[in-house]
Order: C-alpha cells, then sequence, then structure tokens
C-alpha cells in the first residue's frame, strides 16, 4: 500500500492556506494561482501518458481544472490520514480520467510522486482506472461507468445518519449520464434530502466516439436534473472562480448539481474539442508542441 | 519461427458487412462502442443498420431484444466486462429466458484491457454467461473461427453469447471449416497426458504441446469452441486415452472451461486435472502479454503444469 509523501503535503498544506483564509486572499490572485496548478498538473498528466503509451488526455484535461480547484481550495482532507473520519469525499466516477486524480493525489501528498514513473507499468498500483484499497485518497474504484453517483449517495446518507460533517462531491461525465444508474442514484438524492452532495457535470459535449447529442442527447439537461428535484448551477468548469462561487453557494435541502461546461483536451488546442483525443496517445513531436502550449 | 498474429475484430468486422450488406435484417447495437468495435466502416456503410443507444448497456441489451422480437437480427457489440457484468440480468430474462435471437459480441474479452485494470478485464464473462440457461457460448480461437461463427450466428435463431478476441493471436489449423457448434476437435494425438483449451489459448495448448514432445511426453491438444453445450462425446473419449488433463482458457477458473470439463469427468470418468487460468484474484497491473505470463498462461507453464500433473 502506498503512504504518504509528508513532504509534499507541507508543500501542499502551504498552498492551501495562501489560497484560502488564513492570509487575506485577493479573488483574481487566487483564480490565476489555481489556474497555474493545473497547467503544472496538465504537464505531469502530458508526461505519464506519453510514457505509458496509454491514458485518456481529453478527458483528463478537460476535468483538471475543477479537480484542482477541490483538492487546493474547497475540500476538507488530510493526505497524511486519508481515512480521517469527517473527511470529504471526491468520486471521480470517470475513471477513465486516471491520470489526473494520480496526478492530483500525487500532488497533495498521498503518495510520492515518483510513484506517477509506474503510471500502468507491470505492478503498478497505478493501474488505467483508480482502484480503492490500492491508492489512497480513492473513495471507490471508478472505470465501468455510472458507478461513482450511487457510491456518493451511500456516503452521504451515511453522513446523515451519523451526524458526519462529510460533503460528498462526485464527478461525472457527460456520456456518463447515458447510465441509466446515475437517474437512479439522482432520485435517491433528492428522496434522502442530501444536501451534502454535490454532482460536477463535466459538460464537454464529447464522449468516446462522437458528441453526446449525436448519441444518446442529453439536453435539456439542466431540466433533467431539476425534475429529479436537484438544484442545479450552469458554471464554467475552467474557470476556479466560477466553480468556488457556485459550491460556496448556502445549500438549500437539495442535492447539488453543477453543470461545468468545459472543453474536451483543454490547453492544447490540437486536442480541443476533437473526439479522437478521448483515448489517443500524444506523439513525442505533439508532447513538445503540447507542452510549448500549456507553458506559453 | 514468427507466426502471423490478428485481432479478430478484423475479420468481425469484415464478416457483418458481409452479411449486413445481404440481409437488411442485420443490424449492429452499440454502447458508444463504434470504434472499440471496429465497425466505424460498418456504421458509414449501413447507418440504419447501426444503432447506438449511447453509454446504456442494460438499455442496449434490452433494446436488441425488442428488436430480435420484432424479425431484425441483432448483433451486440461491447467491451465484454460491460456487456455481459453490467448487462447480465437482460440476457437472462429478455434474451435466454425469452428465447430473443440476439447474438452478444462481447469485444475485447478476457484480459485484453490489460493495463487497463481488473475493471475492464472480462475474465468472468465465460463463467457469468455459462450459468444461465439456453443461452449457446462460442468462443473463437483465431480470425477464421471468428467470422465463421458469425456466419453461423447470423443464421441461427438461438440466443448466443461470443467473444471476440482483441490482442493478437495466430491462426489455428482447422478453422477454416464452417463453423459446428456441436463439435469439439482433437487438433494433435497423443497419450500421455491431454490439454484442452479454449478461446486465445489453444495456441498456447499446441505450443506447450510441441515442447512437451521435446522432453518426451505425448501431449493430447483439444480444442474447444462451444464452450455449451459442451461437445461430451468427444471429450469424453479422447480423455479417457490419457491419464491426466490440463485445461486452459483466458477466464478465471472459477466456473469456465475447466470447470465444465471437471463436471463432465467427474461424473463420468474421474480424471486427474488441473485448471489453468487466472485464480480467484484481480490481476496486477500490466499488458495482457505480461498477465499471462504472471499466471503461466504461456507454453512454458502450461508444459509444466502438465509435467507436474504426470509425475
Ligand atoms: C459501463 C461502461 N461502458 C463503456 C465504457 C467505455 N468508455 C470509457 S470512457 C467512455 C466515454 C465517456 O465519455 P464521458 O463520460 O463524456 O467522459 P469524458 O468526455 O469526460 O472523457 C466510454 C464509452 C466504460 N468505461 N464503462
Ligand atoms: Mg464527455
Amino acid at each position: 500500500m502506498l503512504a504518504a509523501d509528508t513532504q509534499q503535503v507541507q508543500w501542499w498544506l502551504a498552498q492551501r492556506s495562501l489560497l484560502s483564509g488564513s492570509v487575506q486572499t485577493d479573488e483574481a490572485l487566487r483564480h490565476t494561482t489555481l489556474l497555474e496548478l493545473s497547467d503544472q498538473s496538465r504537464l505531469e498528466i502530458l508526461r505519464i501518458i506519453a510514457s505509458a503509451g496509454l491514458g485518456h488526455v481529453g478527458g483528463d484535461f478537460s476535468v483538471i481544472d475543477i479537480l484542482t480547484t477541490l483538492y487546493f481550495s474547497v475540500l476538507n482532507i488530510d493526505p497524511k490520514n486519508p481515512e480521517k473520519e469527517d473527511r470529504d469525499w471526491l468520486i471521480l466516477s470517470k475513471g477513465h480520467c486516471a491520470a489526473a486524480i494520480y496526478v492530483t493525489l500525487a500532488r497533495a501528498g498521498y503518495f510520492p510522486q515518483a510513484e506517477l514513473n509506474t503510471f500502468m507499468k507491470p505492478l503498478s498500483f497505478l493501474n488505467g482506472h483508480p482502484s480503492r484499497g490500492k491508492v489512497p485518497g480513492v473513495e471507490t474504484s471508478t472505470g465501468p461507468l455510472g458507478h461513482g453517483l450511487p457510491v456518493g449517495v451511500g456516503g452521504a446518507i451515511a453522513a446523515k445518519l451519523q451526524k458526519n460533517s462529510r460533503q460528498v462531491f462526485v464527478i461525472v461525465g457527460d456520456g456518463e449520464l447515458q447510465e441509466g444508474s446515475n437517474w437512479e442514484a439522482a432520485m435517491s438524492a433528492s428522496h434522502y434530502k442530501l444536501n451534502n452532495l454535490t454532482v460536477i457535470v463535466d459538460r464537454n459535449g464529447l464522449q468516446q466516439g462522437d458528441s453526446t447529442e449525436n448519441t444518446n442527447q442529453l439536453e435539456p439537461l439542466d431540466e433533467k436534473w431539476a425534475s429529479f428535484g436537484w438544484e442545479v448551477i450552469h458554471v464554467d468548469g475552467h474557470s476556479p472562480t466560477s466553480l468556488l462561487e457556485a459550491i460556496n453557494k448556502p445549500r438549500s435541502d437539495k442535492p447539488r448539481a453543477l453543470i461545468a461546461k468545459t472543453i474536451k483536451g483543454k490547453g492544447v488546442s490540437f486536442m480541443e474539442n476533437k473526439a479522437e483525443w478521448h483515448h489517443k496517445v500524444p506523439s513525442p513531436e505533439q508532447v513538445n508542441a503540447a507542452i510549448a502550449e500549456i507553458t506559453s | 519461427m514468427t507466426k502471423e498474429l490478428f485481432d479478430c475484430r478484423v475479420s468481425f468486422a469484415e464478416t457483418l458487412i458481409e452479411l449486413a450488406s445481404k440481409d437488411k435484417r442485420i443490424v449492429a447495437v452499440c454502447n458508444d462502442s463504434i470504434g472499440s468495435s471496429n465497425l466505424k466502416e460498418f456504421a458509414k456503410l449501413f447507418p440504419e443498420q447501426m444503432i447506438n443507444v449511447g453509454i446504456a448497456e442494460q438499455n442496449m441489451v434490452g433494446v436488441a431484444a425488442g428488436l430480435a422480437n420484432a424479425g431484425l437480427k441483432p448483433f451486440v457489440c461491447a467491451a465484454s466486462p460491460f456487456l455481459t457484468g453490467r448487462a447480465m440480468e437482460q440476457i437472462k430474462a429478455d434474451i435466454a429466458y425469452s428465447r430473443s435471437s440476439v447474438v452478444l459480441c462481447g469485444m475485447s474479452p478476457g484480459v485484453s484491457y490489460g493495463e487497463l485494470g481488473p475493471t475492464h478485464h472480462s475474465i468472468e464473462d465465460m463463467s457469468w454467461m455459462r450459468a444461465i440457461a439456453n443461452l449457446t457460448i462460442a468462443i473463437p480461437s483465431d480470425p477464421n473461427e471468428t467470422s465463421s461463427v458469425v456466419q453461423w450466428a447470423a443464421l441461427s435463431s438461438e440466443p448466443i453469447f461470443m467473444r471476440v478476441p482483441r490482442h493478437k493471436i495466430p491462426a489455428i489449423p482447422g478453422t477454416e471449416r464452417a463453423f459446428d457448434p456441436t463439435k469439439a476437435h482433437v487438433l494433435r494425438e497423443g497419450n500421455d497426458v491431454s490439454i484442452v483449451a479454449i478461446g486465445g489459448m489453444v495456441h498456447v495448448a499446441l505450443d506447450a504441446a510441441a515442447l512437451l514432445e521435446k522432453s518426451g511426453t505425448s501431449a493430447q491438444v483439444i480444442h474447444v469452441s462451444t464452450l455449451k453445450p459442451l461437445d461430451e462425446k468427444t471429450l469424453l473419449s479422447a480423455l479417457s486415452k490419457t491419464k491426466a488433463v490440463v485445461t486452459v482458457e483466458e477466464g478465471t477458473t472459477f466456473g469456465g472451461l475447466g470447470s465444465a470439463v471437471a463436471e463432465l469427468l467427474s461424473q463420468n470418468s474421474p480424471t486427474k486435472m488441473k485448471i489453468m487460468g487466472i485464480p480467484a484474484v484481480f490481476a496486477p497491473t500490466g499488458s495482457a502479454e505480461f498477465i499471462f505470463d504472471h499466471f503461466g498462461l504461456n507454453p512454458e507453464g502450461v508444459a509444466k503444469e502438465a509435467t507436474a500433473l504426470i509425475k
């Protein structure tokens, strides 16, 4: 089992205190700092996918600003004590974006960053989809789509029963929402008045082979969630400010869905909005071109 | 000696395209799996014969049942772990119990998706499907057999589950013939030990027998293509010639080929056996080849177990 990297946790704590209350934070500065942290993660994601020769770079880049915002500015977690009882849960239901969550967890110090070099290599803890029990910080194994939300609902009901302050966040892909299990869970969540549960839809408009609307139409997506009894907020999934504003709004007694407008492949022009970059692996030249764009 | 290797999704798609061009009842049913099932060309040629329901396997199998019951001939093409695991009850109630004429095509089965991890491995599909009554299970061992199973399935009216291998495998002798679901085939005679293999492990069994011959052991190799119903006659008569039997499959050792052969032998002529496959663990991270080697599912590993069994 992987263990925390305490030095890295110190670094992460320092970033967090910079970004949250203790120093009077300038909103604009917080925004740009989070985006810088996110771009650093993009470079790491690119590196480990190129090294493995496998991965889902498009979805990683569409979700990484959301993950960075949550891990560096929102979640009540302790990477040194990943099982802390009142911790918040983050479930990345679109488990194919394992590289994004692995890089984020490693940067928060859950395990040594050197471990990222083993991504998808023989005997690694870091296979192509995150597994609970293999990787600290992973609350449930994902990979088959449509599993995260029901487990999140269970965690949120338990928190109510246990009078635990836990907040549960579940990130789902938009294509993933074609799985019926999400909608069964959505009904349970409003039935149980789970105002400790937030779903973030990574609304990049693409799934594996095509756009969601060409495949199995999701729109009007906000009306769907609302009719299932959820509070719905539209946000910009590449804007920490937009995400934080929605997350920090006072809660009603409803579960909350953030529909986060995103761009698949965000940050690298030749990957953006292209279905083929769902799981295409960049060539060495493309890696260099991508690095140049991300660092420019 | 390097053998040519094949991704069976190629011959699968070629055959389905050929059939679909002549028979408009044939439809492919997908779950955002057009690319991973190698059906982009099919979708381009026959847009009306491609029904992509999106990422929704339970719906996919139910829809296929409806299409079939209305007179069409659906081939459901989806990654095997999600097709069989997610839609198991639809397969049982809507397809098998309702005798719906649907062909379930488990793409990229076994450990094809090696590095992606156990959620994407489909080592349970043969066991799960075998437990369901009224479902014929055909497991092709190479591209020719993949093609002949598709041709046979298109004409059959029974509920069928087939695997479509993804990681590359060589051709097996004798598979050019038309598919006969009632027959297992003895590929190599031998009298010390028998190796019974299925799917992508048939070529491994043949190579193991060649290795065994070098060390003075005469191994018989039996190629099972239809896992259910099993060709009991061929198996009982062939297996009675040797005093021990090794089974090899790209799947869990619980409930698949090994179990089927053990059920047959233990109730007819108990024989010493070794069941090779993936034991009761979730496989470690690694490519399909790495995982095969890890569990001894290679010619050396099979030869070693066969030798140990008859010692
Ligand atoms: C149950 C299931 N069916 C199919 C797949 C194969 N698959 C992996 S990712 C993917 C597309 C996901 O699209 P989306 O949810 O929009 O994710 P993103 O665009 O963020 O990558 C598909 C079909 C799967 N992992 N699980
Ligand atoms: Mg998407």
